[in-house]
């Protein structure tokens, strides 16, 4: 891909894969048949977003969300819902885990190889680290899909 | 090039070489700053006066009988007499200082709302208030019976007059607290208008006017109004600082806000009584540099003028209005005939979060959100915006800088 557009300065947390899933989420659909769901909300910055579950058992059949807010939580949700689809439940409160490491701070030395190929595809998101305010953005999704892993109807703040 | 002809006209150049930070850059770039509504820079005078003090003759004031002591006190109680200047105040006793302008606001809630006015009168604010202006009054509301209403925000983000009078009309309102001047819209209101009005219906008026001091000499005998609260940091001044004008009569009636040393006369186990105004006020020791910072603030912002600053401003505002609307897919919110030097805006296709990393990368500092005032945005229909506002050292070329960086933002957004 061209990184020769003009727009380098703007581009190092903005990847082309985050403007991209930003702008044409492919998991932004409410499920109608779901057997979890929760929601979470930063007041601070007015993005929203909700979560649908399906769950087979111990893995996460289908997912699907509904989000207000910026770039980054939008590409965020839809990357969090295309790495977990299919994944076990304790599988993802792991990558989660990981994921918030890597938004907190660039990197997650200490992840478990089992999880380096969907760790890879939401590294882009990594960049917010230098963005402090912004690492909510980011992580919002996931506190709502966890939420609806733990059987509650809201996301905690952090 | 938009230059400036008028004889008040203020020299940018000289003006930015008085606050050191201006030079900094940002990402490699020069620091374009245009968030001085939520707290401006400071000049260097400022700077100096606060370290000064603390490098010659720091120590506790209105205690000491030391050489130190008295120094810092007439350091510190001659910002009194600059503000009192400043505002053309009747007397320098109505000068009371706080924290910013949320105490402020929280004092006339406690002292006056709860120690003045009665059960069943009511506060009037507009839709265009700052949290803060907001929710002292709902806590006065819940706590001790004083009905809130609010004066509506017409489609243009003015104040909507004939609603205003209409809800003044039953004489119930005690006191009418509103913004000077709105700091997401950058609306001035018509504040003489706003105050005839309020008194024609015996309702007192105070002027939240954390923005408008900014950008409007404040002369509280010709507008005529009752008290008028403002916070020195956004006026180049220290953070911790505020200050609330009443007129000495009100302010005489009201109860002290909090208790502590400096605001007695003379305490015993079985009662204590309070210091005359403006000390009944200020308990506890003050924010002494913050007020010797406050004072060359004033003093920085009197030599220049308000005449120069406001004509600066003026020039400014035409200039961005012109150079934002021709931005594709940008909406400027709020379309005020009295406006000053803030806008905010949408842009189509980028959230305002986005909008301001994305101007960040480009060393261009706004703001984003909902700016403290949910209401507001809830009768505009948005979520957010993004924030520009100007300060005496903004110049027309980072107005520029920001509607061609608004132009790459689209661009890269699309």
């Amino acid at each position: 891909m061209t990184q020769t557009d003009g727009f380098d300065d703007l581009r190092d947390l903005y990847q082309e894969v985050i403007l991209d899933h930003g702008r044409r989420p492919r998991h932004a659909i409410r499920l109608d048949d779901f057997t979890a769901t929760a929601k979470g909300d930063n007041p601070m910055c007015g993005d929203r977003v909700q979560v649908w579950l399906k769950l087979n058992g111990d893995v996460i059949g289908k997912i699907g969300f509904e989000a207000r807010g910026c770039a980054i939580s939008i590409a965020s949700a839809d990357l969090m819902a295309e790495t977990v689809q299919g994944r076990a439940k304790g599988d993802t409160r792991t990558l989660f885990e990981a994921f918030r490491e890597m938004a907190r701070t660039g990197s997650c030395p200490a992840c478990p190889p089992t999880l380096a190929e969907p760790i890879e595809r939401l590294a882009p998101l990594g960049g917010v680290h230098e963005y402090p305010s912004r690492v909510k953005c980011a992580t919002l999704p996931w506190h709502a899909l966890i939420a609806a892993l733990d059987g509650a109807k809201e996301a905690s703040s952090e | 090039m938009n230059m400036m002809t008028s004889p008040n006209a203020l020299d940018v150049e000289r003006i930015r070489r008085d606050f050191p930070i201006l030079s900094q850059t940002i990402r490699g770039k020069p620091l374009v700053f245009l968030d001085s509504a939520a707290s401006a820079q400071k000049p260097r005078a400022v700077i100096d006066a606060m370290v000064h003090a603390m490098e010659t003759q720091y120590a506790n004031v209105h205690r000491g009988l030391h050489w130190m002591s008295e120094r810092t006190t007439e350091a510190y109680e001659s910002t009194r007499d600059a503000v009192a200047a400043l505002m053309n105040a009747n007397d320098r006793s109505e000068i009371v200082f706080t924290r910013n302008s949320t105490e402020a606001l929280n004092l006339m809630a406690h002292s006056y709302g709860r120690g003045v006015m009665k059960r069943g009168q009511a506060v009037l604010i507009s839709g265009m208030e700052h949290h803060s202006n907001i929710v002292p009054w709902q806590l006065l509301r819940d706590s001790h019976g004083i009905e809130l209403r609010v004066a509506p925000v017409t489609d243009a983000g003015e104040l909507d007059m004939a609603a205003y009078e209409a809800l003044l009309e039953d004489g119930k309102v005690g006191l009418v607290a509103i913004t000077h001047m709105s700091n997401v819209l950058g609306t001035v209101v018509p504040a003489e208008r706003v105050v005839k009005i309020a008194h024609a219906h015996g309702a007192k008026v105070l002027f939240d006017g954390s923005q408008a001091i900014v950008h409007r000499k404040i002369d509280v005998r010709a507008l005529d109004c009752d008290f008028y609260a403002w916070t020195g940091h956004k006026l180049y001044g220290p953070t911790g600082i505020g200050v609330l004008w009443g007129r000495r009569e009100l302010l005489d009636r009201m109860p002290p806000f909090l208790g502590g040393g400096d605001m007695i006369s003379s305490v015993t186990y079985e009662q204590s009584t309070w210091a005359a105004v403006p000390h009944k006020f200020e308990a506890g020791t003050p924010p002494i540099l913050e007020g010797i910072g406050l004072k060359a603030a004033v003093d920085y912002v009197q030599s220049i003028g308000y005449d120069a600053m406001a004509a600066h401003e003026a020039s400014l505002t035409e200039h961005a209005l012109a150079r934002l609307a021709a931005v594709q897919g940008l909406r400027v919110i709020g379309q005020a005939q009295d406006r000053g030097g803030v806008f905010s805006f949408t842009l189509e296709g980028a959230h305002a979060h986005d909008v301001a990393t994305l101007l960040d990368r480009q060393g261009i500092a706004v703001r984003a959100g909902h700016h403290c005032a949910e209401p507001l945005m809830q009768r505009l229909d948005l979520d957010s915006t993004a924030r520009a506002s100007f300060g005496i050292y903004t110049t027309h070329a980072e107005v520029d800088a920001l509607a061609d960086g608004l132009t790459r933002v689209r661009e890269f957004s699309a």
